[in-house]
């Protein structure tokens, strides 16, 4: 006799649009479009926490100095000596100041400080917040009726963004920098020479596509580590989580938006 | 079973819930509460870990959505209410976190500072000073004023947590477990403190707590979460009287093997 097949007890089968993993991917996505329309709605309406921003640029601008400035000037100083020998083959190291300076705006300067910005910024976002989430601080702060989201999101996400084009700038001057004391010390060129050769093959265009791409940049390190924060859940674990998270969203979207930006650029230059 | 306290003089209501329910997924955590109070009482809901008592005080405050129930507070729906009025009605409410979560970066004095400033903007610099001044010395805290949090204990972390919603001087107190994790005296420094608070500034409190004691000491009344629902309120007495199991065990568990 066949034995009757056993039946046994099995869940009911979830039911997804197309499979679990595709469907949180775009269910994050329109959460993080959510949390990006509340920040332009709350951004827009007062009342304004001018002295928060203020505090927050302090915070993410000036505590960044140190670091940026030795990262930028490093930078300029190796990519010139790696570009020497290179040039020097053809003859044209007289065109060293031109490459470099247009390697260091148009690219370098953007990328390593939004680079050092996501590490440093993005990711003390992330844990702050998520530590205040898990923490109840931001409960504490909602039922005192203050706008948690309004106060701690807006402010850093409008804080980043400012303060990083103007980091930028300042890590390309400090480049230049690095790059005319390597140069200076190998050809003998005076500050004036380096200066006129470097400038004569940068636009506007270029110095203007710097800048949007370093807003582009800090409204991502933004967006990424406040929402991670803002976000965060399961205890201490939840945290590290959050601004690991943080960096790792935040590295990934610069370079995907350094393409989409390049390729635009190029276009209309 | 009478669900009025003799303490009380008035019969205003400042909260008021009907069949409340509130789920997370499938778990069914308030499923159908019900419950008066009145103006200048306090009532200590008991409960098991996990039975939602927290979930209730978060939906009063408008921290969370209910699914479905009437949430009166002051006279507002608070589920139904725009934002802005939901702010406003969060002046008038005190809520005293589990874990204190008063804001690491800030000093004591910050800590107090910051609700006061943000919705008093017209008080000059002195005012804003005496104000905190004269709410930590009601808690007795006056000399922690410039520590911050990370050096306080954690009762004196509990009392400037209560002082940081005193500061704004609410009509309602929402108190979650105000005694858990501290030693008995100061458990009964905060139980005083809580009624001190009742009757100084004649507020009407919600006391989450597991502590019989506190529930004993600081309430008028007393209710507790069994199921998703609530036992009829009542005073201590009253409703330990009780043969509901679930009441004895909790009983026996503090009073009984405690001894």
């Amino acid at each position: 006799m066949i034995p009757a097949p056993e039946i046994s007890e099995t869940k009911p089968a979830e039911k997804y649009f197309i499979s679990k993993k595709t469907d949180v991917f775009f269910n994050d996505i329109y959460k993080v479009y959510k949390f990006i329309a509340l920040f332009f709605k709350e951004a827009f309406s007062a009342p304004f926490e001018f002295k928060e921003i203020i505090n927050q640029c302090y915070e993410v601008g000036y505590k960044s100095l140190a670091l940026v400035s030795l990262t930028g000037f490093i930078t300029g100083i190796v990519f010139t000596k790696q570009s020497r020998p290179s040039l020097a083959n053809f003859g044209a190291s007289s065109w060293l100041p031109s490459l470099i300076s247009i390697a260091i705006i148009r690219a370098l300067a953007p990328l390593v400080t939004a680079l050092i910005a996501a590490g440093k910024v993005g990711s003390n976002m992330g844990a702050e917040l998520g530590s205040m989430k898990v923490t109840e601080q931001i409960d504490a702060m909602e039922v005192s009726a203050t706008n948690p989201f309004k106060f701690l999101v807006v402010t850093r996400i409008t804080a980043i963004t400012i303060m990083l084009p103007i980091l930028v700038l300042y890590t390309g001057f400090i480049g230049m920098m690095g790059a005319y004391l390597n140069i200076h010390q190998n050809e003998q060129t005076s500050l004036i020479a380096f200066f006129k050769s470097a400038f004569g093959t940068i636009s506007f265009l270029d110095i203007f596509s710097s800048i949007f791409k370093a807003t582009c940049y800090g409204f991502t390190i933004g967006v990424a580590g406040c929402y991670q924060g803002y976000n965060a859940q399961n205890g201490t674990q939840g945290v590290g989580r959050a601004a690991n998270s943080a960096v790792v969203l935040a590295m990934f979207m610069i370079f995907v938006e350094e393409m989409v930006i390049v390729q635009f650029v190029n276009a209309i230059r | 079973m009478d669900t009025t306290s003799p303490d009380i003089d008035t019969k205003q209501l400042v909260i008021s819930i009907k069949d409340l329910k509130k789920s997370f997924g499938k778990l069914k955590v308030l499923d159908g509460v019900n419950i008066d109070i009145e103006k200048g009482e306090n009532i200590a809901v008991l409960g098991r870990s996990g039975s939602g008592k927290s979930v209730l005080i978060k939906i009063i405050s408008g921290l969370l959505k209910p699914d479905s129930g009437l949430v009166k507070v002051l006279g507002e729906e608070v589920d139904t209410i725009s934002a802005k009025a939901l702010q406003e009605l969060r002046l008038k409410i005190g809520f005293s976190f589990q874990n204190s979560a008063l804001y690491d970066s800030m000093s004591v004095r910050g800590n107090l500072e910051f609700p006061l400033v943000r919705n008093r903007r017209n008080l000059t610099r002195k005012e804003v000073n005496n104000a905190i001044e004269s709410v930590l010395n009601d808690v007795g805290l006056l000399q922690t004023i410039n520590q911050m949090p990370s050096e306080l204990s954690g009762g004196q972390r509990k009392r400037i947590g209560i002082a940081r919603t005193l500061i704004l001087q609410p009509e309602i107190m929402l108190y979650d477990e105000p005694t858990s994790g501290l030693d008995p005296i100061t458990c009964i420094e905060l139980n005083n403190l809580i009624v001190k608070v009742q009757q100084q500034y004649n507020t009407s409190s919600i006391i989450i707590t597991h502590d019989l004691t506190c529930a004993k000491t600081v309430a008028n009344r007393v209710t507790m979460l069994v199921e998703g629902k609530l036992l009829t309120p009542g005073s201590f007495d009253e409703v330990f009287a009780s043969q509901d199991a679930n009441v004895k065990t909790f009983y026996d568990y503090n009073f009984i093997n405690n001894t």
